[in-house]
């Protein structure tokens, strides 16, 4: 069934901007990003939007909808009232470069902090030994599409620009936890973590887990995982104790 | 007043980055080139993402009888005997190494009960050869070709577009695009450029294909001076969503089909069994009952028809959905649902529950999926040297599915990933390999031809009151799906022909409102030239091949034709009034040993 | 036609954090849904089981009545609950261990370690800097703080140190579980009625059991029983039992509020029952 819909988008760019009204005719099975479409063609051919496979398998389409972080792509018109316009906005915690398009290269610095995978010396070349149940943890992280939902939501850099050098995000505690899970790899990136990654700035209240489009566990599977790891090489009297004399031998 | 361009100097560029871009760059980084990815999306976004099932590579995991020799007897069959024998070679050899290195770089495939990559059934291959992850393969794919790229320190430039190729005499020179971000220009200045651009199926109304796929590298390649090879193969997907009408062709995975999921009509029939072809009589079950325990015992059981290769399967639905016997919104049923328990179709089918789930409202795990054809990916592309993927033109090289020739008429599932891996990596070596052979007497980039770039990119803005470039596109898009879709005819080639040459005048005099910052109307009118072109190398080699084979049915030509159009190749080229003109060329021989393999055993 | 255009070399585009503005959009939040509630909800029942709470501790009274003892009151580590006190109905067991000098509430002695299991539980974190602390009330609400240093610094460090608390809440559930089985073997005072089981020893048992649940689903026991393992293949038996605490460790929100305010309702339970205001039945 086709009706009327009305869209509040943002637009502007770094200079400034405000929210504009359009009202096109949308169908019912149609999605968030479908709308938007029909205003570039026919209301606003200059729209910014970025997107690319409209199926929630490359994450690009990210914004906030009525105020709460998600993919365009996979916010059905028939979740949301009828008769009540939707506001669609660019992801807050990035600098803006026009309309719903937001600069997101932070992620990419962030990435490239990682230290790469690095096989042990056991099985130093593939094809490696690995028990499906011991890959099991860190696939469920590579499920991640990069769609930044999670770093724009979190309140650490959302809410306080200034940490973001220092904060590496929820995407790249999930990598981080991947690492440390994969059966194979050699490096011990806690302490890197916890130090200069900024893991101890997370205060898991969840809001991560919370938008996540592939509904990875991220608090619960990868951030509160890490968090103990790193307990046990920096906060463990106990285990520090144990450790010791071990490590002397 | 002198513009000022923003330029860079590398050994090798690589335009795209997907897996066989990304995989390219690798290898030309590794071969000591300095090195730049270009592409219009983020990094990490390429349509390699959207690959479902797997990785094709006869690694023997689960069935030791595997190697090289039977995935390429199956590759090649597959295509109906028009690959080009030698990239079949190469790839059936190559992939499984290509696959343990993507291991090597932290890639995390599913596993079998021995800790070995675990491979999975797939359409069109006699073992179970998929390496995958879930019905994510792609992902993570590129995922872990993007994080090696980035651990290596290889400079990429994202969300920028090329608009021409710049060329040295009848060398290549470098590339010439604009920043999405600011519009702006920059030129690249490169002996040796490697296309990794991908497909065309954004000129097609119903596709699996993003908005990047505008046979970008395909029409660089023609204005370039190379050829395209097949472009009248385009393969549609036999499994594409069809509800509701937003979700319309996004791809469903072949995996539910490999996994136990067969096809139904309206009736309830397994309307498979129905249509076998001759070809492929000898390897396919032809009781309901042999076809159910192929599931759990290959040796002494033949396939199900449902895993017979892609184009057989698409016919076969769009006969069904033609005979009145579709589903309700127009295409026939995908049932895994009565055939294995919800928790093995959650454990393998992830991002499909998902999907249908949050998209259409149906769980896959009770009912049945309503699917249909979609159009999903161009066999044809630029015709290349096997070995190293360089074109006709020295210094540009090909490799993905932008280049030609390796899955001749239809491309089996999953070869797909491992063609991007094998080929890409011999594009990005050899390119490297040539800019350092060159040694101070590398091409230059001429000023006049940036000037030339530079005007044309910008002509939609000088025009007022011109064609929305969106209106365009869509009458693309119904031109193409109507009448160069599944099933063609000389008569509707004809008018294709001619409505695209009539849309192509009609794109001189597009307007574009706003300025050239992230402007989507602008960056459409540029890609719609593309799409044309390409568009109009698909109709012209569909009107010439006069058989049907693969991805290319006329029902005016029912029958292949073995003796003539077996032994042929059509080549699209550039002409000079610029028109695409086709030639015929002989189809490669394999050697002996090879041509013994293909033979029905 | 363009200007003629000149080659200008330029470097390679690095990715960098840049502080270009973001969009300029005033309001705090553009969320239209009711995100108030759940972090009022939170907020109102931990203010109310704070406030009962200590309330119930320095109460010092009814919180025994043979043979129920109230969680907060257990272990009776003081030597004042020796002396009959005042509403308790019999003398419950005790310890000694803190002499006749320690003059307040023995309660005080032992809530530490069940208060800071749960202050220092990954769920109750979020609850609390959410509804109390607004850092932040909800996703995509703008927090009212300047800065923010997150867990890295002191008192919030100390957040480190939940799995001693684990382990300290493990000893506590030992001694509740004690409790719940000697109300169900002890006689019970001839004036209540006499007999073994009653109402009580149900509601004693039910908050061991809740108590036990949530301290099996916690993030630390998690991670201690197999989640810090690199390899479950190695150690079937650990991954089984991660397997176990995995599933329960989804639910550990419900068990959270479920096991606090039962912990609450037990302590209500046996001051009404200690008091007399529930009268003599043998079923209550």
């Amino acid at each position: 069934m086709t009706y009327d819909l009305k869209l509040r988008i943002w637009r502007g760019d770094a200079k400034g901007g405000a929210l504009q009204d359009f009202t096109v005719p949308v169908d019912d099975g149609e999605v968030v990003l479908d709308a938007v479409h029909h205003v570039q063609a026919l209301r606003a051919g200059d729209l910014s939007v970025r997107w690319n496979c409209k199926a929630g398998k490359c994450g690009s389409c990210s914004a906030e909808i009525n105020g709460r972080p998600r993919l365009m792509c996979m916010s059905r018109l028939s979740d949301f009232p009828k008769d009540e316009p939707i506001t669609i906005t660019p992801m807050r915690t990035f600098p803006v470069i026009k309309d719903l398009v937001t600069d997101v290269s932070f992620n990419y610095v962030k990435a490239a902090e990682v230290l790469a995978f690095t096989p042990t010396a056991e099985q130093p070349k593939a094809p490696f030994r690995m028990a499906q149940v011991d890959v099991e943890r860190s696939q469920e992280f590579r499920k991640c599409i990069e769609c930044f939902l999670c770093q724009d939501v979190c309140h650490v850099v959302r809410d306080h620009e200034e940490n973001k050098q220092a904060y590496a995000g929820p995407r790249f505690f999930l990598r981080y936890a991947e690492l440390d899970m994969h059966p194979n790899d050699a490096l011990d990136r806690k302490k890197l973590a916890q130090e200069e990654r900024g893991l101890g700035l997370c205060n898991i209240t969840k809001c991560c887990t919370e938008v996540c489009p592939e509904h990875i566990k991220i608090t619960d599977n990868a951030i509160i995982p890490m968090k103990e790891r790193v307990v046990d090489v920096k906060y463990d009297p106990i285990r520090f104790l144990r450790r010791k004399p071990k490590a002397k031998v | 007043m002198a513009t000022e361009v923003e330029t860079h100097a590398y050994d090798v560029i690589v335009i795209g980055a997907g897996g066989a871009g990304l995989r390219a760059a690798i290898a030309a980084h590794d071969a000591g080139a300095k090195t730049a990815v270009i592409c219009k999306s983020l990094l990490g976004k390429a349509h390699t993402v959207m690959a479902e099932g797997g990785i094709a590579a006869a690694m023997g995991n689960l069935w030791p009888e595997d190697n090289w020799k039977v995935h390429f007897r199956d590759t090649m069959r597959g295509g109906k005997l028009l690959n080009h024998w030698r990239m079949a070679e190469l790839h059936a050899k190559e992939a499984p190494e290509r696959v343990w290195e993507l291991e090597q770089w932290g890639a995390l495939f599913d596993r079998t009960p021995e800790g070995l990559i675990s491979q999975r059934d797939f359409g069109g291959h006699r073992y179970a050869r998929l390496a995958h992850v879930g019905d994510r393969t792609g992902l993570e794919m590129i995922r872990t070709l993007q994080q090696r790229a980035v651990a290596l320190g290889i400079d990429v430039f994202m969300e920028c577009t090329v608009t021409a190729l710049l060329k040295d005499g009848d060398r290549m020179a470098g590339a010439f695009g604009y920043w999405r971000e600011t519009g702006r220009f920059v030129c690249f200045e490169s002996p040796a450029v490697v296309l990794a651009t991908g497909g065309i199926g954004k000129s097609w109304k119903v596709t699996s294909n993003s908005w990047e796929y505008t046979g970008d590298g395909h029409a660089l390649a023609m204005k370039a001076g190379a050829g395209l090879v097949n472009m009248e193969f385009v393969q549609f997907h036999p499994t594409g969503m069809v509800w509701p009408p937003s979700v319309r062709g996004i791809l469903v995975t072949e995996s539910v089909r490999g996994d136990g999921g067969v096809l139904k009509n309206s009736d309830g029939e397994r309307f498979m069994f129905n249509y076998i072809p001759e070809f492929f009589k000898a390897e396919t079950a032809d009781t309901i009952e042999e076809a159910d325990r192929w599931y759990t015992d290959k040796k002494n059981n033949r396939r199900p028809p449902e895993l017979l290769p892609r184009d057989e399967v698409a016919r076969a639905i769009n006969s069904e959905i033609k005979a009145g016997r579709g589903s309700p919104h127009g295409g026939v049923f995908l049932d895994i649902a009565s055939r294995r328990s919800a928790e093995y179709i959650q454990k393998r089918l992830p991002s499909m529950y998902h999907q249908f789930k949050e998209l259409a409202q149906v769980d896959i795990t009770k009912d049945a999926m309503e699917i249909g054809p979609t159009c999903h990916y161009v066999m044809g592309g630029v015709e290349v040297d096997p070995d190293s993927g360089e074109s006709k033109v020295t210094g540009l090289y090909a490799a993905g599915e932008v280049a030609g020739g390796m899955h001749g008429a239809n491309r089996l599932g999953g070869n797909s990933l491992g063609d991007l891996l094998v080929f890409g990596k011999r594009a990005g070596e050899y390119a490297a390999r040539y800019a350092a052979n060159l040694a101070g007497s590398g091409p230059v980039v001429h000023a006049d031809d940036l000037e030339a770039a530079a005007t044309e990119a910008l002509a939609p803005f000088s025009t007022e009151g011109g064609e929305n470039p969106y209106s365009v596109h869509q009458e693309l898009q119904t031109v193409m799906q109507n009448l160069v879709g599944i099933i063609r005819n000389e008569e509707e080639l004809n008018t294709a022909i001619k409505e695209i040459d009539s849309l192509r005048r009609r794109i001189d005099h597009l307007s574009v409102e706003g300025h050239r910052q992230y402007n989507p109307g602008w960056n459409l009118a540029i890609d719609l030239k593309n799409m044309l072109l390409v568009s109009e190398a698909v109709a012209k080699a569909a009107l010439e091949r006069k058989e049907s084979r693969g991805g290319h049915t006329r029902d005016d030509y029912p029958m292949t034709d073995y003796s003539y159009w077996g032994k042929r190749n059509l080549i699209c080229e550039l002409a000079e009034n610029g028109e695409v003109r086709t030639r015929e060329q002989p189809l490669p021989e394999p050697p002996p040993e090879l041509a013994e393999l293909l033979e029905e055993h | 036609m363009v200007a003629p255009v000149v080659p200008t070399p330029a470097p390679a585009p690095k990715p960098e954090i840049k502080a270009n503005p973001r969009a300029a959009i005033a309001a705090k939040t553009l969320r239209n849904d009711r995100w108030w509630v759940s972090p009022a909800i939170s907020f109102a029942v931990l203010s109310a089981f704070v406030i009962y709470a200590t309330w119930a501790a320095f109460d010092n009274g009814n919180y025994y009545v043979k043979p129920y003892i109230s969680p907060f009151y257990s272990p009776c580590l003081a030597h004042i609950c020796g002396a009959a006190h005042h509403g308790n109905t019999g003398v419950p067991p005790h310890l000694s261990i803190f002499g006749a000098w320690w003059a307040i509430s023995p309660a005080i002695i032992i809530l530490i370690f069940p208060l800071g299991f749960r202050m220092t539980c990954y769920y109750y974190r979020r609850a609390y800097y959410r509804a109390f602390w607004m850092s932040p009330p909800a996703c995509a609400v703008a927090e009212p703080h300047k800065s923010y240093s997150g867990e890295t610094r002191f008192p919030l460090i100390m957040q480190n140190i939940h799995r001693y608390f684990f382990f300290a809440g493990l000893v506590f559930n030992v001694l509740l579980t004690y409790d719940a089985v000697v109300a169900f073997v002890e006689p019970r005072a001839a004036s209540y009625g006499g007999g073994y089981v009653g109402l009580g020893s149900f509601v004693l048992l039910i908050n061991a059991v809740l108590l036990w649940m949530y301290s099996a689903s916690c993030h630390s026991c998690r991670h201690i029983v197999g989640g810090r393992l690199k390899h479950f293949s190695k150690h079937p038996i650990r991954f089984k039992m991660w397997g176990v605490v995995s599933k329960l460790n989804t639910r550990h929100m419900q068990l959270a509020w479920t096991s606090l305010i039962f912990v609450a309702l037990t302590d209500v339970y046996v001051r009404l029952a200690a008091s007399g205001a529930l009268g003599h039945g043998r079923w209550i």
